[in-house]
């Protein structure tokens, strides 16, 4: 089953990616996404997938955790075939908040987070002092503990949004995949999500990969960014050499110009409306 | 006392716990007021005397072999249906969603009714199909259609939703098939058909309960296992892949106890409506838990069913069916469930 390329001891320099794609190809039923795609997702970095509606990113995040089986090629985890894995004991490596979770009904915020202990918990180790330090820690750093009590039901979308954040939090994997975790937010819930993110690999190291829409955002909060279209990774590098108007154009059909962002510095898309009337001089 | 709430859930477990034990100390007081309640005059008194071995030849006879098969096989079917229930309303999230939309019910009807008109009635010592016996036929016709059910749902894994469809529309198929064979049939077998088709435990004899007992003491364990399973189910299955529970193994395990314990239940009884339906919604609202608490579920469907025999007994005038009781009281608590429905309660 293993390649014999994938033996630790060839790869040189490099460390083990937290996650790899070796010529994964996805389709749903039968409209093919990607075919014979790779992809490095390098341990301890925030990597973002972006790419226009429909451009198959969320689906190559479904692919790494394991939600959609190639129908080529193999998802590694840790250097391993995640399918030779036992689910349980992926979920305490890998933790996936999807797009749209099902809230339960009559569930509390601390109810909630402590189903990210499932994948630690089994008929011989149920519910431990471990496990509710761990929750207790994840609604501390979602700024939920005032919350822990309420009823799920009652939550604002940026609170709901931050307690699913908790419950992949609590379930303390080193790699974390967010499905856009920012949509359906006003702006200033985007950026609390996105600091927690941030934070959530700063402090913890945790590998992230997320899917978003808002380039500037993407740019601002990740150390990296791969951009997907036409079944492919159209580019892939830092923010400064993906967020360019060429690869605007290609991937988003977008006339753009990119400038440093006056507050972080990081790459900030103006997009260009040929009514406008402010010309401009030509690259 | 901070610490106190510390704990997983440890409040609502508690009531949880309370309520399975309320329910089963009515479920035992209605078995009791069931032994009691008939023609022949026997006390509460009387009977606790005869169960500890202390009674008259006549009140034995009374206890053992006439009264104790009908309640004990009572609490039985009430508990497979109550359990099989809350099993279906949970995997499906969607407290509309009972056993007998996967297609067990209308194929254990199916069954049974076949063999009542087709091979003769009940009353003819029976060749062929009816040598099977008559639960021996709801028990295929239920599993066969389950079976053929969960397969025409399967595309690479089974989604809920369309498993419900697909089964709404087996029961209507089999229901007019049913229904047709119901109107080809002399009159006496028709009525035995009607008699069956609403659910009775007045034919229930030691021999049709212990599978029942079989089934419930099989599968009650099994199902208890996927409690945490059914937790995590309730966000999705995406999110309960990410959470490391095997989705697709842990419904067929949830389907299979459910289909297994009603076509046990209803191969006795006859399919005894809305107890399967309406236990698991009222045990949760009684608990307040997110889904129905499976024990509690099983020992309330029970209660539904061992009171509703005692009260046709015991108080109605006549000889009435169990099952139009449970209909009586169940269909108007589904419209008042739905009338009071809150718009975000979406799952079961």
């Amino acid at each position: 089953m293993t390649d014999p390329a994938t033996t630790p001891s060839l790869v040189k320099e490099r460390p083990t990616p937290a996650l790899e794609a070796r010529g994964v190809s996805l389709a749903y039923d039968q409209t093919v996404v990607f075919e014979g795609l790779d992809l490095r997702i390098e341990t301890g970095e925030v990597t973002t997938l972006i790419g226009a509606n429909g451009c198959g990113k969320s689906t190559l995040l479904k692919a790494f955790g394991r939600l959609l089986t190639p129908t080529a090629g193999t998802v590694e985890l840790d250097g391993r075939g995640v399918r030779s894995i036992p689910t349980r004991e992926v979920a305490r490596r890998l933790a996936i908040l999807p797009q749209k979770p099902l809230t339960p009904s009559a569930t509390t915020v601390r109810d909630l987070v402590s189903r990210g202990r499932h994948p630690h918990q089994s008929l011989l180790k149920p519910w431990t002092p471990a496990d509710t330090i761990a929750v207790d820690e994840a609604l501390a750093a979602t700024g939920l503990e005032t919350l822990a009590d309420r009823d799920t039901a009652s939550l604002s979308g940026g609170q709901l949004q931050r307690a699913w954040i908790a419950l992949v939090l609590a379930q303390r994997a080193p790699t974390i995949l967010l499905d856009e975790p920012t949509t359906f937010l006003d702006l200033s819930h985007q950026l609390d999500v996105l600091r927690l993110v941030r934070s959530i690999n700063r402090e913890r190291g945790a590998t992230v990969v997320m899917v978003l829409h808002d380039l500037t955002l993407a740019g601002r909060y990740s150390d990296r960014l791969v951009v997907v279209g036409g079944g492919r990774v159209i580019a892939d590098g830092t923010p400064w050499d993906v967020l360019t108007p060429a690869v605007l154009r290609e991937a988003f059909d977008l006339d753009a110009i990119v400038i440093p962002d006056p507050s972080s510095g990081s790459p900030l898309i103006v997009p260009v409306d040929p009514d406008d009337a402010i010309a401009l001089d030509a690259e | 006392m901070r610490e106190g709430s510390r704990f997983f859930g440890r409040l609502w477990r508690g009531r949880v716990v309370g309520v399975t034990i309320a329910c089963l100390v009515v479920a035992l007081a209605f078995a009791l007021l069931g032994i009691v309640a008939g023609s022949s005059s026997l006390t509460i008194p009387d009977v606790i005397t005869t169960l500890l071995g202390g009674g008259t030849g006549g009140q034995e006879l009374i206890v053992f072999e006439l009264r104790l098969p009908r309640v004990v096989g009572g609490l039985l079917v009430g508990a497979s249906l109550g359990l099989a229930g809350a099993l279906t309303q949970t995997f499906a999230r969607n407290p509309l969603a009972t056993p007998d939309i996967l297609g067990v019910t209308s194929g254990a009807a199916l069954g049974a009714v076949a063999a009542i008109v087709l091979v003769g009635g009940s009353y003819s010592v029976g060749a062929g199909a009816l040598s099977l016996g008559l639960p021996a036929m709801a028990a295929i016709g239920a599993l066969v259609t389950s079976a053929a059910v969960y397969a025409l749902s399967w595309r690479g894994g089974v989604d809920s939703f369309r498993l419900i469809l697909i089964g709404i529309g087996a029961t209507a198929t089999l229901g007019g098939i049913t229904s047709y064979l119901i109107a080809r049939a002399q009159i006496t077998e028709a009525a035995a058909a009607a008699q069956w088709l609403v659910g009775s435990l007045s034919g229930i004899s030691w021999s049709s309960v212990w599978p029942v007992l079989v089934a419930l003491v099989i599968l009650t364990p099994i199902a208890v296992l996927q409690t945490s399973s059914l937790d995590i189910s309730q966000l999705g299955d995406e999110l309960s892949t990410g959470l490391g529970v095997a989705v697709q193994r842990h419904r067929i395990v949830v389907i299979a106890c459910a289909v297994l314990l009603v076509a046990a239940a209803v191969s006795a009884a006859g399919p005894i409506e809305f107890v399967a339906f309406v236990a698991p919604q009222i045990a949760r609202r009684l608990a307040r838990t997110g889904r129905p608490p499976l024990l509690a579920s099983a020992l309330l469907g029970a209660v539904i069913v061992t009171g509703g025999d005692a009260l046709v007994r015991g108080v109605l005038p006549g000889e009435i069916p169990v099952g139009i009781i449970t209909a009586i009281v169940g269909a108007p608590y589904l419209i008042w469930l739905l009338t009071r429905r809150k718009e975000r309660e979406t799952s079961a």
